[in-house]
């Protein structure tokens, strides 16, 4: 009768983990939890897709090597904005001031940096202006976790004070030219085409040398692996989908008599941060606690979680990385002026939800919403071409965001997250 | 017998101006069933989480093996290894078996998580509660039944090897099958040497498993008896107050 909790048990009792059996049975496994309605990215990913298809079909100047960099550097903004987003979205809260926060932080970056302005060290107020970010995220997070304000009510008032403060800073009427080369380099420069081969052998190698950790730490551990079959699939179909990115975006694109080739350089810093970000979020206590608390936040405060803190240091994760998406656009479009950053976060956060973040909290990734952002983007830049009336686009993508909620709604009820909500 | 590991000593517990606890005791021993019972917002709720420390006593004495302690925050209880699993299952529905099990103390090594460490461990606990309805451990917890939600609850404060586990109406929302599993599971883990402390509505449930009974009224403890030496119709008088227990020490 008496049982000891401690004991060991051998490995072949051991309850399952999924992880075993054959790819077909891996396969099965997860069509199961397609099905189940763990659809992740992949409902956007199709979008994606469809969109390239059908724009390539309706425009000769879609499927071109000099309009897919436009798209990768068009999207980049928003594909940043929308990670930033994550963070709290993850928590089920929302940051409606995340574009003004990068009008603000850019607006402190021109005045400070421009010879016309205060002539200070570029480096420096790039700095700074990552700081404000820093500092505006933990201002809401003080009101959001501390005070117990919604998150939309402290935002929306941010949202319309921001603009202000932006006009206050930057002057009405104002506009500042970015004149550093360093940060227009960003995006509309580019690495030589042995950089984008290396940057795929980077991804590859860190990949491979991730996963190799983590079946060392199983093994040692006792418990099942993966069949590595899946690991070679995953890694071939990173160097194919990269490959053919990296050598289209390898070819001339310019047209004149300037060569134009290379990846953008906002691309690798773009993938830096979705790395760094998902591993803070997929490996580390505090993105674990950010899931527990989107999940449940009670459960998450009986398990000792410092609730608090971690909202906290969210909201500072997302004002700082929306000043990153700040200075992408700053750099694609040249200037800064007393509207920068107003008119995106809706996109920011329809992004997210475009793939598959789920606004209710605790399920999504930072690669679905960057995912999400590129569907945007590809609508966007796709009806761009087909010269139709400004109208259109707003409606397209409007609709596009009211049937991801639908999937994401749907998808809730399959995985019975709405019946166990209270 | 030797020293109660929990002896609670005239706790009390106000909220604003209503008196929820009016100056309790309450003991629990290493290897038993100790239950508490008592009619709805009788204050069970409430006594508990304060020996979570979710909710701190006003006043009043807590031992913990003897020695005096303060609950004032669930860091402390949990150090001490009083575990309480929740009338409402304090699980992440969007977190797997294993991320529940582990929520709030992972094992990690240089800052990240050793997966496979936890997965073993997660998985050698539910094996030694003889737990069957489990497929997979990383199956998500909203996929799971009632029964076996509380089952991972359970588990979850076996894991950290717990001294006392605490646990608000168990069988509360399940079925017939559900609840025997988890009675069975609740003597177990007594038998292991661990402290159970069980609230519950069902005197059945109760006089199945339970070694001792503590009776709640109006936030006081009208009663306290080996379930050996007292019948359910005496129990269901004290619950109601239309009874008056004449045993041991207030
Ligand atoms: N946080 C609170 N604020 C005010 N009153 C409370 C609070 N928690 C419990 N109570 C009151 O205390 C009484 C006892 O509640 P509870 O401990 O939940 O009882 P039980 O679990 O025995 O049903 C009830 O009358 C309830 O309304
Ligand atoms: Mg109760």
């Amino acid at each position: 009768m008496t049982t000891h909790v401690t004991s060991g048990v051998r490995s072949d009792d051991m309850i399952g983990s999924g992880q075993e059996g054959t790819i077909g049975d891996q396969v099965r496994a997860y069509l199961q939890r397609l099905r189940g309605g763990e659809m992740g990215a992949l409902p956007a990913v199709a979008g994606f897709f469809v969109l390239a298809i059908l724009f390539s079909i309706l425009s000769p100047f879609f499927l071109t090597e000099r309009n897919f960099a436009n798209l990768l550097t068009q999207a980049a903004t928003l594909v940043m904005l929308a990670m930033a987003l994550v963070f709290v979205i993850l928590l089920g809260e929302i940051d409606l001031s995340a574009g003004v926060t990068s009008g603000v932080a850019m607006s402190l970056f021109v005045v400070l940096s421009n010879p016309g302005g205060l002539n200070m060290n570029w480096i420096l107020a790039l700095v700074v202006s990552l700081l404000s970010g820093v500092l505006i995220g933990a201002f809401i997070g003080f009101f959001v976790a501390k005070v117990g304000i919604p998150s939309f009510v402290v935002t929306l008032g941010l949202f319309l004070g921001f603009q202000g403060l932006q006009l206050i800073i930057i002057g009405s009427g104002g506009l500042y030219r970015i004149q550093q080369p360093e940060i227009l380099a960003i995006q509309n420069s580019n690495l030589p085409e042995w950089g984008g081969w290396a940057m795929l052998v980077i991804m590859l190698l860190v990949s491979l040398g991730m996963a190799f950790l983590d079946r060392r730490r199983r093994t040692r551990a006792g418990v099942v692996n993966r069949t590595i079959a899946i690991l070679w699939i995953r890694l071939a179909v990173i160097a194919v989908v990269g490959g053919v990115i990296v050598g289209l975006l390898n070819q001339n694109r310019g047209t004149g008599f300037l060569a134009v080739s290379g990846v953008p350089i906002v691309v690798p810093i773009t993938l830096v941060v979705l790395f760094l970000g998902t591993l803070l979020l997929d490996r580390t206590k505090f993105g674990r606690y950010i899931y527990a608390i989107g999940g449940n936040a009670e459960a998450a405060r009986r398990a000792g979680i410092k609730v608090v803190g971690i909202k906290w240091a969210a909201f500072a994760i997302c004002s700082t990385l929306a000043v990153v998406s700040g200075v992408f656009s700053a750099s694609k479009v040249g200037s800064v002026d007393a509207a920068f950053g107003r008119d995106i976060v809706l996109s920011g956060v329809a992004a997210a939800v475009v793939g598959g973040v789920s606004l209710f909290g605790g399920r999504g990734r930072l690669i679905h919403a960057a995912v999400g952002a590129l569907v945007i983007a590809v609508i966007t830049n796709g009806l761009g071409l087909l010269n139709l009336p400004g109208g259109v686009n707003f409606l397209v993508t409007g609709g596009v965001l009211i049937l991801a909620a639908t999937v994401d709604a749907v998808s809730r009820v399959r995985a019975g997250g709405a019946l166990s909500r209270r | 017998m030797d020293v109660p590991i929990i002896e609670l000593t005239a706790v009390t517990k106000s909220f604003g101006p209503v008196s929820v606890l009016k100056g309790v005791a309450l003991r629990a021993r290493a290897g038993e069933v100790t239950a508490l019972v008592g009619d709805n917002g009788a204050g069970k709720s409430t006594l508990i989480k304060g020996l979570a420390g979710v909710q701190p006593y006003d006043t009043g004495e807590v031992r913990f093996a003897g020695e005096l302690v303060s609950l004032s925050n669930p860091r402390e209880a949990s150090r001490l290894g009083i575990e309480v699993v929740y009338q409402d299952l304090a699980l992440c529905d969007n977190l797997d078996i294993v991320q529940n099990m582990f929520l709030g103390r992972e094992e990690t090594v240089l800052g990240t998580f050793d997966e496979g460490e936890m997965e073993r461990q997660a998985s050698e606990t539910l094996r030694s509660l003889s737990v069957r309805t489990v497929k997979s451990v990383r199956q998500k917890v909203s996929s799971l039944s009632g029964g076996q939600r509380q089952t991972v609850a359970i588990a979850r404060s076996v894991l950290k090897s717990a001294k006392v586990v605490i646990l608000d109406e168990p069988t509360a929302a399940l079925g017939v099958a559900q609840t025997e599993q988890v009675l069975a599971l609740v003597r177990r883990l007594a038998d292991s040497g661990v402290a159970v402390i069980m609230i519950s509505h069902n005197l059945i449930d109760v006089f199945a498993v339970a070694d001792h009974i503590n009776v709640l009224y109006l936030g006081q403890m009208v009663a306290s008896v080996e379930t050996s030496a007292t019948n359910s119709s005496d129990v269901v008088g004290y619950i109601t107050g239309s009874k008056t227990y004449m045993g041991a020490s207030e």
